[in-house]
């Protein structure tokens, strides 16, 4: 894959799960979910390929997703049944922060 | 990156909630995502630049809002209550645009050069008219897009239009806001106008918290107090003139030491002004099981840069601590997806404890003028005009703005200092403490009191308070009694009226 921008949006070749890229690391990442390699929104999916049985932990919507380095998050903007991983290591869900409404 | 994006989440994550209630008609948001692409349609096809409004809160506002996001135009929601003088001159700026409109006003409008006007009601007909269910998501997703423009309340100048991207919005909603965080029951009772900071924040914080928002028009405390009973609120955003007016409301019905009740309303945020101490400590007292937060933030900002959380509320008014008790005056700790420092003159950091002006960085912060580009340092810091200080736990104290410093035979005075001590005196029930022009000096402390009804208290009590609790440089050397203060709409006091009217005569 190519180089990620903050703000772009990608989505699962193997499932219904879409991101939004919220930081990205400065060079090229392999951002995969299901096992495939994650397309640009509204790019061709590419055929033959299936979601993987070590990937398929599932995502959830509204849940930010950070590597070990916390320099990749991605927003899960439509949740599906893979998982995420970067490079081939797994993505973790980052803790929600509990903040009171304020406004 | 769109602000469309957290309205297409709400609608696919919860979209049969309602998101929206006014005047007794709700939208879900399903029903809301739909409107938006209605009127991104409209917009479209009126072939305009800008989208703007001058109007008060109703559906129209939040289809307008995400309508526009959705076509890449900038939203401008307009203070209604502007002469028709000042409203053709900020027109000029945004033409051509889309102009939303109540009914009265709307001939009037009409005339503006490059202005189209569509009134209010037609609006909301036209947009929640289909049925039609085929979503596009066909937004831009530039983060680089202007969302928001909100022209500055200008108390301390000309009306200047703050500049908010999607990337600002978006950044400050993933910050601080939990995805679908609130109950199914849960509703704001947001009674801020549309062209404030904070009614702007409260329809893209509640949609991705899934909070129903309930509109009030325009503020009115025993209105507030009907429709949070009729509508289960349990949420609610005051800035802190409203919150007086709500006591004063309920204090009608009770006996004395009698606690209050805010029935379904658990949690009250205030901001967008300098909360005083006596109002929030009585009403901690009348409400002691209602949650408080205060939230200091700017338009600049993307609104919430810090928040003092009911925890802490709790705890400063429980300590006999004076560094601790002295928190509930604070606006608490920054957000933790921010950076806040005090700087010296210079722009170097100072001192915890030590007095400066308050700087900000981060994603949701833009320090940006229409016309006038960026005032972030080179390295991202925005200087806010604040001035303030930050304890040694990170608490953030806010003294008001660094403009109204007075610089009497060059010592700076903070009139928020003045202030505070002032208000502490029972008689007291209001006061504003401003520089006047002073031979000796060059600028003399001067105070506008508005005393408590029925009670009574000569200036020379009021300058001698002041002697006893600070030093002699900060006694108002003169002291006038008025009715009450001059506030703009959002409770914001309007300095320079006082200042003009002070050094007058």
């Amino acid at each position: 894959m190519a180089e990620l921008k903050a703000g772009s949006r990608l989505k699962s070749a193997v499932c219904d799960t879409e991101v939004m890229v919220v930081m990205a690391p400065q060079g090229d990442v392999d951002i995969t979910c299901g096992g495939a390699p994650m397309v640009e929104l509204g790019a061709e999916v590419p055929p033959g390929q299936t979601l993987s049985d070590e990937a398929a932990e599932g995502t959830q919507i509204g849940k930010r997703y950070a590597n070990e380095a916390a320099d990749l998050e991605l927003l899960c903007t439509k949740p599906g049944k893979g998982s995420f991983a970067a490079g081939g290591t797994a993505l973790s869900v980052k803790g929600a922060k509990p903040l009171p409404s304020s406004d | 990156m769109n602000l469309m994006m957290l309205l297409e989440m709400a609608s696919s994550g919860f979209g049969e909630r309602v998101a929206v209630t006014s005047a007794g008609r709700s939208l879900s948001y399903a029903e809301l995502l739909r409107a938006s692409q209605q009127a991104k349609q409209a917009i479209q096809a009126a072939g305009v630049e800008r989208v703007a409004m001058l109007d008060s809160s109703s559906l129209a506002v939040p289809i307008a809002l995400f309508g526009s996001a959705w076509a890449g135009r900038p939203f401008a929601p307009l203070n209604y209550r502007l002469t028709a003088d000042e409203v053709a001159r900020l027109a000029d700026q945004l033409a051509p645009a889309l102009l939303i409109s109540d009914a009265e006003r709307a001939d009037d409008l009409a005339r503006l050069d490059g202005i189209e006007v569509v009134v209010r009601d037609q609006w909301i007909e036209a947009t929640t008219a289909s049925r039609e269910a085929v979503i596009e998501p066909d937004w831009p997703m530039d983060p680089e897009d202007i969302a928001i423009l909100l022209f500055t309340s200008g108390t301390t100048g000309a009306p200047k239009a703050a500049v908010l991207r999607h990337k600002h919005i978006v950044s400050y909603i993933l910050g601080s806001v939990e995805f679908m965080g609130a109950a199914e029951q849960d509703a704001a009772l947001m009674s801020v106008p549309p062209y404030h900071i904070a009614g702007m924040a409260a329809i893209a914080s509640s949609v991705y918290a899934g909070r129903r928002i309930v509109q009030l028009p325009n503020f009115e405390a025993r209105e507030w107090l009907s429709l949070a009973r009729e509508e289960k609120v349990t949420n609610a955003f005051v800035v802190p003139t409203m919150l007086q007016r709500i006591i004063a409301e309920l204090e009608k019905t009770l006996a004395p030491g009698e606690t209050g009740d805010l029935g379904s309303v658990r949690a009250i945020s205030y901001g967008g002004g300098k909360m005083p101490l006596p109002v929030i400590e009585k009403a901690m007292a009348l409400f002691p099981t209602t949650d408080f937060t205060n939230a200091y933030g700017l338009t600049e900002t993307s609104s919430t840069i810090s928040v003092l959380t009911p925890d802490d509320h709790r705890a400063a008014a429980a300590s006999d601590q004076p560094a601790t008790r002295r928190r509930l005056v604070s606006v608490g700790r920054p957000l933790p997806s921010l950076e806040v420092q005090i700087c010296d003159a210079d722009g170097k950091p100072v001192a915890a404890g030590e007095r400066g002006e308050i700087c900000v960085r981060g994603e949701q912060v833009s320090g940006e003028y229409l016309g006038r580009g960026s005032l972030l340092s080179d390295d991202g810091w925005f200087a806010t005009r604040d001035g303030g200080s930050l304890d040694d736990e990170g608490y953030l104290f806010v003294e008001g703005r660094i403009d109204d410093v007075i610089v009497r035979g060059g010592e700076n005075l903070s009139p928020g200092e003045i202030e505070d001590v002032l208000l502490e005196h029972a008689a007291v029930a209001d006061v504003a403490v401003v520089g006047v022009p002073d031979e000796q000096w060059g600028e003399g402390v001067a105070a506008a009191v508005v005393l408590k009804s029925g009670a009574t208290a000569p200036a020379a009590a009021l300058q001698q308070w002041v002697r006893d609790h600070l030093r002699s440089s900060r006694v108002p050397q003169r002291v006038e009694f008025w009715g009450e203060l001059p506030y703009n709409e959002t409770g914001k006091l309007l300095r320079r009226q006082v200042r003009a009217e002070l050094a007058g005569d």
